[in-house]
């Protein structure tokens, strides 16, 4: 185990304790489309928002992997954005280790709470800048927060880096263009851990790769939180991937995280309809010759919603209820789900009957 | 030993590199790039060294002879050993005063291009980066001034400069004056093309990838945005050499630009001009000529670099 490693290691031991290191609380966040004000007034048209993420509360144990899964303009990505610090929330917060990193106003403090989260993007094509060596592209962090007392630590260090993602440290002197997308991947990851993090968000990493790259890459993930005490949050809409990635599953849907669990038992016995349509539609080979309900109706518009529960256009089980009132957060098991289905005790017995 | 030749493969010299790179070969490939680049070189280096390649200095009165005036080409019936072009009115050898006045017309060329590139650059960089009410401002600034040609933009800084310099003081600023006029009515492009590409790039993980380390702005826009963008940008610095030689040569010849003492090429046309009807053609015919040479080669070569470096026409 080299030094960094064990230092990162260490960090993750010395605080033992049983709080979440990840903490979303009733994160929200409202994009204004509107035109400009002279359009508006000319055209008589009003506002027009966006609400991409609504009232989100999760959180993450240190060293776990919470996946958080959904179709496209589910809110995924902004989600992401919020936790790392790209993206200023309209409503709620995120603490990391118990401190806001949206409220710091210092900036050598927000700085500090920067290092301890990172992020692997989407597409390793666009995420290394093509005119740096690879070298470069990782000592720019570690220059960034004096983690190297001079060049040739730093140098050191990147070679380490790329070792430890399973590359050779001559490859420093390469571009990123001389690289498959598997080993950019790579290099991404190389990147996210130069500043040493504990939390580690990682924005569907593998949907840009060749399926027989992916598995390497999520094993690469995998191992490495192992050895360096990681925290993730795995943002993907491949649930086979999720399954084999995540220890809690968040599902999303319109912004709103619809059911929360456990992912052995969010995978073993779905709550919410949504959920359960989800997991019908993923394709299974004994499941060959064998028709399946496909996914009925396709998710609405996100600038006017469905009012109620966002679902209930497409749910098999709506009441009339769902039509007009929000449903709470409700406990079925380890899970929370958001829909009126389990909504109160003497419900519970009907919504464990219903298919 | 075996480990000092890996070295050696792994990081081959700058010329070697230039010499095996596509854009090296797309440019032997074709002949007229090819030619460009010689003429532009020659004339480039003839103007650099006109103090040592010009048979006479035309900036000395001492050697100078009225008597000389208007002297035909050499080769003509009427033309006189020495001065191969023949000489124009105050008796200067017209292949000396086209070597003298390249330079300035050069100078003038590529200190305008610079300028305009900064300047240009910069705001494209901060308009396209920053975005927002800023964005906004700056390229308004620039529809205004698109909606002037570039010409009339020069005359007007030109003409202010001018006036509150004096005529005595103007001699010894007139070509900062050139400079800075053509400079800052060539700016619009670099600063559109710049914004353009720059909003492409910023969304790029690669930017956020820098955010999240907490990078300045102005660090994530020079060393990771720019680098992204000045493909375009030298194109346009290209084909914009040509045009900002034309537009001081055009000052020149409308008399707004360098005194006929110093002449530059498009001086040295207007001089000539006053005496096409009466049959001097030579005075004009050949810095004329010299100039078309000169933004012909300069447009060639940017067209060329402009196709090399498109991907879509490879």
């Amino acid at each position: 185990m080299s030094a960094a490693e064990t230092r990162t290691a260490r960090l993750a031991i010395s605080s033992p304790d049983a709080a979440p290191l990840v903490e979303i609380d009733g994160l929200g966040r409202v994009f204004d489309l509107s035109k400009r004000w002279l359009n508006r007034v000319l055209d008589g048209s009003g506002k027009v928002m966006l609400t991409a993420v609504d009232g989100v509360s999760l959180s993450i144990e240190r060293g776990g992997t919470y996946a958080l899964v959904g179709e496209s303009g589910s809110g995924k990505s902004t989600i992401a954005k919020m936790v790392v610090g790209l993206l200023p929330p309209t409503s709620g917060s995120v603490h990391i280790a118990g401190a806001d990193i949206w409220a710091e106003r210092s900036l050598a403090r927000q700085r500090q709470l920067r290092r301890r989260i990172q992020m692997i993007f989407q597409d390793p094509y666009a995420s290394l800048n093509p005119r740096w060596r690879v070298g470069s592209i990782l000592a720019e962090p570690i220059k960034a927060f004096g983690l190297a007392a001079d060049a040739a630590a730093r140098e050191a260090r990147v070679g380490e880096l790329l070792s430890l993602v399973g590359l050779d440290p001559r490859d420093s002197a390469k571009f990123p263009h001389e690289f498959s997308g598997g080993q950019r991947q790579r290099i991404a990851i190389a990147r996210a851990l130069a500043s040493e993090p504990e939390f580690i968000v990682c924005d569907e990493p593998t949907s840009a790769l060749d399926v027989s790259v992916q598995a390497q890459v999520l094993n690469l993930l995998r191992d490495l939180q192992q050895r360096l005490g990681l925290t993730y949050l795995f943002i993907s809409h491949n649930l086979a991937v999720v399954r084999h990635m995540a220890t809690r599953v968040g599902v999303l849907y319109l912004g709103r995280l619809v059911e929360e669990a456990p992912a052995r038992e969010l995978f073993a016995a779905p709550k919410h309809p949504y959920t359960k349509m989800l997991l019908d539609a993923v394709p299974d080979i004994g499941m060959e010759g064998v028709e399946r309900p496909s996914i009925a109706g396709e998710i609405p518009n996100p600038i006017n919603p469905p009012p109620g529960c966002h679902f209930h256009p497409r749910c098999p089980h709506v009441m009339p209820q769902c039509r007009t009132v929000v449903p709470p957060s409700c406990a079925a098991g380890d899970a929370k789900v958001l829909c009126h289905l389990y909504d109160g005790a003497d419900h519970a017995g009907t919504a464990r009957s219903a298919p | 030993m075996t480990d000092a030749i890996r070295v050696k493969e792994e990081q081959p010299g700058v010329l070697s590199r230039i010499l095996r790179s596509d854009l090296f070969y797309s440019f032997r490939r074709s002949p007229i790039t090819v030619i460009s680049a010689a003429v532009t070189l020659v004339l480039i280096l003839a103007a650099l060294f006109a103090p040592w390649i010009a048979p006479h200095d035309p900036f000395d009165p001492a050697s100078l002879d009225i008597m000389n005036s208007l002297l035909p080409p050499q080769w003509t019936a009427d033309g006189q050993a020495g001065f191969l072009l023949g000489t124009d009115d105050q008796g200067r050898d017209v292949l000396s005063t086209i070597l003298y006045g390249m330079r300035i017309s050069l100078a003038v060329g590529f200190a305008s291009v610079v300028l305009a590139m900064a300047l240009g650059v910069t705001l494209g960089l901060i308009a396209g980066y920053v975005g927002g009410i800023t964005d906004t401002i700056i390229m308004r600034v620039a529809d205004v001034q698109l909606t002037f040609p570039a010409i009339l933009t020069a005359l007007l800084i030109d003409g202010v400069a001018r006036a509150l310099a004096g005529p005595q003081a103007y001699e010894e600023i007139v070509v900062f004056v050139l400079v800075l006029s053509i400079g800052l009515s060539f700016w619009v492009q670099y600063a559109r093309t710049v914004r353009g590409s720059v909003l492409v790039e910023a969304n790029k993980e690669y930017v956020l990838a820098a955010r999240l380390i907490g990078l300045r702005s102005s660090t994530i826009m020079f060393r990771h945005v720019l680098p992204n963008v000045v493909g375009p940008v030298l194109v346009i610095a290209t084909i914009n050499l040509a045009l900002a030689i034309i537009t001081e040569a055009t000052l020149s010849f409308l008399g707004v630009g360098v005194p006929p003492t110093q002449p530059s090429l498009g001086t040295l046309i207007r001089i000539g001009n006053d005496y096409l009807f009466s049959g001097e053609w030579w005075v004009t015919i050949f810095p004329g000529i010299t100039l078309a040479i000169l933004a012909l080669a300069v447009n060639l070569l940017g067209d060329w670099l402009r196709d090399a470096l498109n991907p879509k026409l490879r």
